[in-house]
């Protein structure tokens, strides 16, 4: 993901005075106790399914002049998601925040131990311009779920929906506790500036770099949600229309590829790649119609800096004449259209980075595909993606110095039948999350942890996990005066240590012996 | 620093041979840990001598208790002779041994149990679906530890880190040269040298460390270094664990019973100078008692320490010269040497400072503003017990929080209202011995949790798996978006399955 924003300050606006302001007044609403209880927390959370129920066509509306996003993945991918994650939330709200007892073992009886949650204090949620709806209402609901006071600041490259927030929030939560603040770098450095209690960012590494050396200074944990090249590894016994389907529907589907769990590149194998290109092109066509620039279903590119971007990748030398399907830009109206390539060679651009756009590249297997477990077996998971394999590598050797230099991304798929692939898959590939035989749904499951390992993030979210994020587990140990005796404290006499002696070496005899006095020196 | 990376690229191959994962692998570690523990107690127990000047006994209780053993002993004990014996075996002790022991036996124990992977139940449209947590190593981590407990703080991350399957560097303090020796000369001898290394050196090793590209750093010391270590994490975008410590209070109540409040002031005393003299970031760093319970305390304190240390033979000594100074400059000033109530001599040979008691130090000297770490011990008189809540509201937030009281509703109140890595309520330190308490701290005093299924958890990714099948598609997931999609989607999105079953049927 993307959270540039190389463009000049604001004048006049947000700067540094404005945000110590800003969280010192938060901070003396979050020490009064405000946020703490159950009421306030789920009378938030209820207020913002209130407000993501009556204002769906301005969410909308904002999300399609930000980019022109289809209806229906609006709806499906930021509206719904959004309230049901709000109202799972308010569900399970009460149990969340039960302590938890714990067994509190017989060495100290009697007593009680238990972990109750507590919130972290004043956080601040930076999110991204993708999905500017979803990613940052998202996390605000697990900030405040946890009890803490929020400070949102949306992104400033879908303006439209930072726009809103900052209109709409205010009208249906607890302003004293939850603040909106737009901008841009200037913004956005006078807010890292300050002390938080955690800062959560969603956007990319480099941006996550620094947020993460901001809050280093603070000593402030950090939640990252980055992204990275999530690969595709499609084995030739499938069900071949239905994982097309799925593959795009993930890729195109998904904010026109501009998605951090959107699938980055495909691997397959060389005598199955023509048949999953035929059948690639027959369901782009089927979903978005002969002339995909004019399809009402895709988003546009967000803006020209990201469309260059892409052009470059297109327009690379190393790619040229790999275009098997696509490949047409507008600059004017930011469009790119699907589009496939075949076998681009792995030092392209397109291979060096994410892409985050409709540009999708297959990679071939020149070995057997007999050979697949053979090779998912070298796959060992620290950096590798499973990508690399599939290279056109002729020696063993060559792979695996690339794969080694691949980073962790943020989801891998595997299409297959095959269960002995799967497992070889899940036990050696690392990645933030792993879907088998689909694409992107693992992500709206509120039971699963969603977040990336290595280059592709730290910390994870949705469901319970947001609430965990945004506490604090604080241990809680309760003893009586009861049961207290004199051998746990100095003088540490001869007797003394013969007890601890004959614990050590566990001689019960010698114990026993020793408690009870004997044998004396 | 040619030798530093070439052993950094050594470890990277041996995790990325793979070996690390396996369960075997983590076990025959495990037991190899606990073996050294076993045989290499006396060496253990010498170099915290040389290091700390830890009594030996102090050493056994802090460091090599089979709890179960003697719980299971002294509950016989009671029953059968009404034998009053403490039951609480760690008490006032930070565990290193005993305690290590207690965590590989229960690593070994439950080891299968972490690295299975959880199940998870699926809303009935995702059918036939699967969807499981899969915790997997991490990488390559490194552990830094510190002086105060060099060899607990070194092997109780160790233990988490190859419970989780992963290749590990530690670098042991260098201001317990003893130990970190020690560390180094034994651990090659037992674990599994290629995957499992040690490192000795000061700042300009750790720097050099801090460079590479780890996978986790887990950190145990001051905030100082602490920022250091998580600047240079954020380049590589290495999630840290940070242990570090802070103030931590303990709130002493009017406690009713002389009986009680003999415990009490045991257990406090405990806490503060029978741990390595006050040097460990859970030891008792100030009291505060009310205005009128003050008398009593102090002279309750003063009795306990008299009984517990008729001499010096029963303290750890100051680590370090540096540290001596640093210690007898907090009770220098004359308006804090004017509050001492107790003690105050030092021993500048020896490196020994005795117990000292202070009453009421100026708030803004520095011995109330800077984490003491050493046996001196001041307390804050406060008019109410409850204004206590306020004074640690307004501090940074510690590592623990002690509260000695009988009072319920002061109990909860401070349970709500203040935070804290942990509360323990009538005791000190024994919630570092609970594997099943989350240890770590918060705000101020760090972030990040260990000890048990913790430790395991902290060097694991947890990657959510979710497996379908070709089986079970529907068209209206999928583009071009038409009207009669969105219904369909809305009853899917509201586990509305009997509209989706007649929307289905065309009977809706």
């Amino acid at each position: 993901m993307e959270n540039s924003g190389e463009e000049p300050a604001v004048e006049g606006g947000f700067d540094g005075a404005k945000a110590t302001e800003l969280v010192a007044e938060l901070r003396r609403t979050f020490a009064s106790g405000r946020t703490r209880g159950f009421e306030w927390r789920a009378a938030q959370l209820k207020a913002i399914v209130r407000m993501i129920e009556e204002k769906e066509t301005e969410i909308t509306a904002a999300l399609y002049e930000d980019l022109s996003k289809p209806g229906m993945e609006s709806y499906l991918h930021e509206v719904s998601m959004a309230k049901a994650a709000c109202t799972f939330a308010l569900k399970e709200l009460k149990r969340w925040m039960k302590p938890e007892k714990v067994p509190s073992s017989i060495t100290t009886f009697p007593s009680t131990a238990e972990i109750a949650p507590e919130p972290l204090g004043v956080v601040l949620v930076i999110s991204a311009w993708n999905y500017p709806f979803l990613l940052s209402i998202d996390p605000v609901i697990g900030a405040i779920a946890a009890g803490n006071a929020v400070v949102l600041k949306p992104s400033e490259i879908a303006p439209s929906t930072s726009a809103l927030f900052a209109k709409l929030l205010p009208d249906y939560i607890d302003n004293s506790c939850i603040k909106v603040v737009e901008g841009e770098v200037p913004e956005t450095t006078a807010l890292l500036e300050q002390k938080w209690d955690k800062i959560f960012y969603t956007g990319n590494g480099k941006v996550g770099r620094i947020v993460m050396a901001a809050a280093a200074k603070h000593l402030t944990p950090v939640a990252l949600e980055l992204g990275g090249k999530c690969p595709v590894l499609v084995d030739s016994n499938v069900d071949l229309k239905v994982a097309s389907k799925r593959i795009v529907v993930g890729k195109w589907g998904c904010n026109n590829g501009q998605a951090c769990i959107a699938p980055d590149y495909i691997l397959t194998t060389k005598s199955f790649a023509s048949k999953l290109v035929d059948s690639l092109k027959e369901t782009l066509d089927k979903f978005y119609g002969k002339d995909p620039m004019e399809s009402a279903d895709l988003s546009r590119i967000v803006n020209s800096n990201h469309f260059n971007r892409l052009a470059k990748l297109l327009n690379d030398e190393k790619v040229s004449g790999t275009v098997v399907y696509g490949g047409q830009q507008d600059e004017k109206r930011l469009k790119i259209a699907p589009t496939l390539l075949l076998d681009v060679p792995h030092d392209s651009l397109m291979m060096k980075e994410e892409i985050f756009g409709p540009l999708l590249p297959i990679l071939t297997v020149s070995l057997l595909e007999i050979r697949m477990h053979h090779l998912l077996t070298f796959l060992v998971s620290n950096k590798s993606s499973i990508t690399c394999f599939f290279l056109q590598f002729d020696k063993v050797e060559e792979c695996f110095d690339f794969i080694y230099s691949k980073d962790k991304p943020l989801a891998a798929y595997l299409f297959t039948k095959d269960k002995k692939l799967k497992e070889k898959f899940v036990r050696t590939v690392s990645a933030g999350g792993m879907l088998i035989n689909d694409t992107i749904l693992h992500l709206a499951n509120p039971h699963l942890p969603f977040g990336g390992v290595g280059e592709s993030g730290i910390g994870a979210y949705h469901g319970k996990f947001s609430f965990d994020t945004f506490s604090h587990k604080k241990a809680i140990l309760s003893r009586s005066f009861g049961g207290e005796a004199r051998a746990r404290y100095p003088p540490y006499t001869p007797q003394k240590q013969k007890i601890l002696r004959g614990l050590i070496n566990g001689s019960f005899i010698a114990l026993l012996l020793a408690l009870l006095g004997w044998p004396r020196d | 620093m040619e030798k530093l990376e070439a052993a950094v690229k050594e470890v990277r191959e041996a995790y990325e041979s793979g070996r690390t994962r396996s369960l075997s692998w983590r076990r025959t570690q495990l037991a190899a840990l606990r073996r050294l523990l076993y045989e290499r107690e006396d060496d253990i127990f010498i170099a915290l001598k040389e290091d700390l000047g830890k009594h030996q006994a102090e050493a056994y209780r802090d460091e090599a208790f089979d709890a179960p053993c003697w719980i299971l002993l002294c509950l016989l004990m009671r029953s059968l002779f009404d034998f009053d014996f403490d039951i609480d075996f760690s008490c006032s002790g930070l565990p290193q041994v005993g305690i290590l022991i207690k965590s590989v036996n229960l690593a070994l124990e439950d080891l299968k149990k972490w690295m299975a992977p959880v199940k998870i139940s699926l809303p009935l449209i995702a059918f036939p679906s699967t969807a499981e947590i899969v915790p997997e190593p991490l990488g390559v981590v490194l552990i830094f530890s510190s002086w105060n407990f060099p060899i607990g703080l070194s092997l109780e991350p160790l233990i988490g880190a190859i419970s989780a399957g992963n290749a590990v560097f530690l670098k042991p303090s260098e201001l317990a040269p003893s130990s970190a020796n020690f560390l180094l000369n034994i651990i090659p001898k037992y674990l599994d040298n290629k995957a499992v290394k040690v490192i000795q050196g000061g700042q300009e090793v750790g720097e050099k460390l801090l460079d590479q590209k780890w996978d986790k750093i887990f950190f145990t010391g001051s905030p100082h270094v602490a920022r250091i270590v998580m600047t240079a994490a954020a380049k590589h975008l290495t999630p840290v664990a940070l242990e570090l410590g802070g103030k931590c209070p303990a709130i002493v109540d009017s406690i009713a019973g002389e009986r009680n409040r003999k415990v009490a002031v045991q257990r406090i005393v405990g806490g503060k100078w029978v741990s390595c003299s006050g040097q460990a970031c859970i030891s008792v760093d100030y009291i505060l008692v009310e205005e009128k319970f003050a008398p009593t305390l102090v002279e309750l304190l003063k009795a306990t320490l008299r009984k517990f240390f008729p001499n010096s033979d029963f303290l750890s000594r100051i680590i370090n010269e540096q540290h001596f100074h640093r210690l007898s400059n907090l009770i220098k000033d004359p308006s804090v040497a004017n509050t001492i109530v107790h003690g105050g001599s030092i021993d500048y040979e020896k490196l020994f400072i005795e117990p000292t008691i202070l009453l009421d130090p100026p708030l803004d000297s520095e011995i109330m503003t800077g984490e003491i770490f050493g046996p001196l011990l001041p307390i804050i008189t406060v008019k109410n017990i409850e204004d206590s809540i306020a004074f640690i509201r307004a501090r940074p937030k510690p590592l623990v929080i002690y509260a000695f009281t009988q009072n319920n509703k002061l109990k909860s109140r401070i349970e709500a209202e203040t935070s804290s890595g942990s509360l323990t309520i009538n005791d000190t330190m024994t919630q570092f011995a609970f594997d099943t308490l989350p240890f770590g701290g918060v705000g101020a005093s760090g972030f990040g949790q260990y000890h048990g299924k913790f430790s395991f958890d902290m060097f694991s990714h947890k990657k959510p798996v979710l497996r379908r099948s070709f089986l079970m598609e529907y068209s209206f997931r999928y583009p071009a978006w038409h009207e009669w999609k969105l219904p369909f989607l809305r009853s899917v999105y509201h586990f509305d399955y009997f509209s989706l079953v007649l929307r289905m049927l065309g009977l809706k």
